[in-house]
């Protein structure tokens, strides 16, 4: 098991080199001088080649890509041309309401989804069945954004129930940290539980067809137990892959989710270096949002030897 | 007794083949390109039916949706029905062209990779790096460093859809590529251009179609979300995304600006979606019978 964790851990290794060598190429692969166009529209010569300079864009790019890797190697993910700061102070400062943002959606979501998915399966093809696959259906539809405004002009602007926007950090008690983050949770929680409830759905489907289910039954174990001991944990391997695949892709909507609700997370630190054209901002956050995507990955894999003791590495 | 009803039944399948009974066999597909079709009317006739999406009338601003402003208005006094109609040509244009761009580059990369084991080694590491960076990000910073444009925007929305494309079209290959026949046209000096194009190509068709109706759905949403973060369509655009992000600075007053074209973004994305699992179902049973 070490092992297999230590050789999976060496392997994501080609992947972040791909991706750091993707940032950095896409800097000087791209049309048109990019110096010039992170400067802006209205900047001097003097201040495009004091933008070039900061970027390291005057060495060779052999060289440049050496600091780049070496810097990366140690932690280092850069300078914000703007603020003059390191990207990773920046990121430091920004952490915690994204974290708090993304595990809140990943639990309302699991504990939304799968009993819907698990109801669906059990009650399949009646109107119940019919109505979560609806839900399902739509939810992949409808933009984070309209959900994000209609659940604040419901329950913020019409009831006055919870805040508007805004982040509260859990400095200030976890209980103001949850008023302020239990709506962006759900907006941005719509798609995933579509995802979720549907896996949970077709994998329950499968196992409620299985030789053992039907034993169960007869020897009179009650429904609850045939579908969450029998058939939910033996479904777990596929919906346990989507709920981490859906963690991974959950990170785009986080930078959106956090524009509408105006918390000051990673995702608006995202949207002012997008305004700012703050590239080094842009490259750094990359690399840690593409870091995790790996390591979600990696523990899903390693999460499978838990559900399904067979699958041994 | 039994020979008379087979007898009977038999016409009766057959009469089963006609536009109806189609329409009652593929309710989603119906629904989903009934409402594609009435989009891409409207988004061609909206000349016809919607006033200049750029003209703006200061006395008019932030009026309430009535008779003479279906959607209301917005800051500028501009008409949002009108913006929308409009903006239904930006989502069907981007869709459609990042759809046609993916599928076709990552076609090719896909079946040259499921071909050419040494290209496999080499693309497939880039295309794991690729898949990696989360897609709104990679086209972020692609458009941090161009000057915004619609062509750009669609690239950029491109490039992170193309690694599953390729992964899609390399796995069809790799299994068709194990079978009898092509072993029969390799011994039979067939080219490798011509087993690609005539053998191998026919069979990524079916998967590949509705992958394209998914990545022209999320292509959609994709572009309204870098509108709206002001990462996507040049401003000047009337793009749903654009029409959105405009209207945040004055949600708590005039929720219309973003409502409405928040609706018609998911009405489309739904429709397109509804295609895509229709045509999953019909094309590739196996995968229907899992979902």
């Amino acid at each position: 098991m070490t092992a297999y964790i230590i050789r999976r851990l060496f392997a994501t290794i080609p992947v972040m080199v791909v991706v750091a060598l993707f940032v950095f190429l896409l800097l000087h692969l791209t049309p048109g001088d990019p110096a010039a166009i992170i400067a802006g529209d209205d900047a001097t010569p003097v201040e495009i080649e004091g933008v070039r300079r900061r970027l390291g864009l005057d060495r060779p790019i052999w060289e440049q890509f050496g600091i780049y890797a070496w810097g990366l190697l140690q932690g280092d993910l850069g300078t914000s041309i703007f603020s003059n700061l390191p990207v990773t102070t920046l990121v430091a400062q920004r952490l915690e309401p994204t974290v708090v943002l993304a595990l809140s959606t990943l639990l309302v979501a699991v504990i939304c989804a799968i009993p819907l998915g698990v109801v669906a399966a059990w009650k399949a093809r009646t109107f119940i069945d019919r109505i979560v696959m609806g839900f399902s259906v739509l939810g992949f539809a409808v933009p984070v954004f309209l959900v994000g405004y209609v659940l604040i002009y419901i329950f913020s602007i019409e009831l006055r129930w919870l805040p508007v926007q805004g982040y509260r950090p859990l400095a200030q008690g976890i209980d103001q940290t949850f008023r302020s983050v239990v709506l962006p949770a759900v907006a941005l929680g719509t798609t995933y539980m579509a995802l979720i409830a549907r896996i949970t759905r077709a994998s329950m489907l499968e196992v409620l067809s299985e030789d053992y289910i039907r034993t169960a039954h007869a020897k009179g174990v009650t429904t609850k137990s045939v579908l969450l001991r029998h058939a939910l944990k033996n479904a777990a391997v596929p919906i346990v892959t989507v709920i981490g695949l859906g963690m991974a892709a959950l990170i785009s909507g986080v930078v959106i989710t956090e524009t509408v609700f105006n918390i000051p997370g990673l995702g608006r630190l995202t949207v002012d270096a997008i305004l700012k054209r703050d590239y080094p901002i842009i490259q750094g956050l990359i690399i840690i949002f593409a870091g995790t995507k790996v390591l979600i990955n990696l523990m899903i894999d390693i999460s499978y030897t838990f559900f399904d003791p067979r699958i041994r590495y | 007794m039994a020979t008379t009803t087979a007898g009977a039944a038999a016409p009766r399948v057959r009469s089963r083949k006609g536009p109806i009974a189609w329409v009652r066999r593929n309710p989603t597909i119906t629904v989903g390109a009934a409402i594609l079709l009435v989009l891409v009317v409207l988004a061609a006739i909206a000349p016809m039916i919607a006033e200049d999406p750029l003209s703006f009338e200061p006395s008019n601003r932030l009026k309430r949706p009535s008779e003479t402003f279906w959607f209301g208005t917005d800051q500028f006094g501009r008409d949002v029905y009108s913006r929308v109609v409009y903006g239904t040509r930006i989502s069907l244009a981007v869709g459609i062209s990042v759809a046609v761009v993916a599928t076709f580059v990552g076609l090719v990369i896909g079946v040259l990779c499921g071909f050419y084991k040494r290209v496999d080694a080499i693309v497939m590491r880039i295309m794991d790096g690729l898949m990696s960076i989360p897609s709104i990000l990679l086209a972020i910073a692609l458009i941090t460093l161009m000057k915004a444009s619609l062509t750009i925007v669609i690239i950029a929305i491109s490039i992170p859809e193309i690694p599953r494309v390729v992964r899609l079209v390399r796995s069809v290959v790799l299994s068709v590529r194990e079978m009898p026949y092509i072993e029969a046209a390799v011994a039979a000096g067939t080219r490798n251009l011509v087993i690609m194009y005539r053998h191998i190509l026919p069979n990524t068709l079916a998967p590949l179609i509705v992958q394209a109706t998914y990545v022209c759905a999320s292509a959609i949403l994709t572009e309204a979300g870098l509108s709206f973060l002001g990462a996507g369509t040049p401003p000047e655009i009337p793009s749903w995304g654009n029409i959105i992000s405009l209207g945040r600075t004055f949600f708590q007053i005039s929720p219309w600006i973003i409502f409405f074209p928040g609706v018609c973004l998911a009405i489309t994305v739904l429709a397109i979606n509804l295609v895509g699992d229709g045509l999953r179902d019909t094309l590739d049973p196996r995968i229907a019978r899992r979902m």
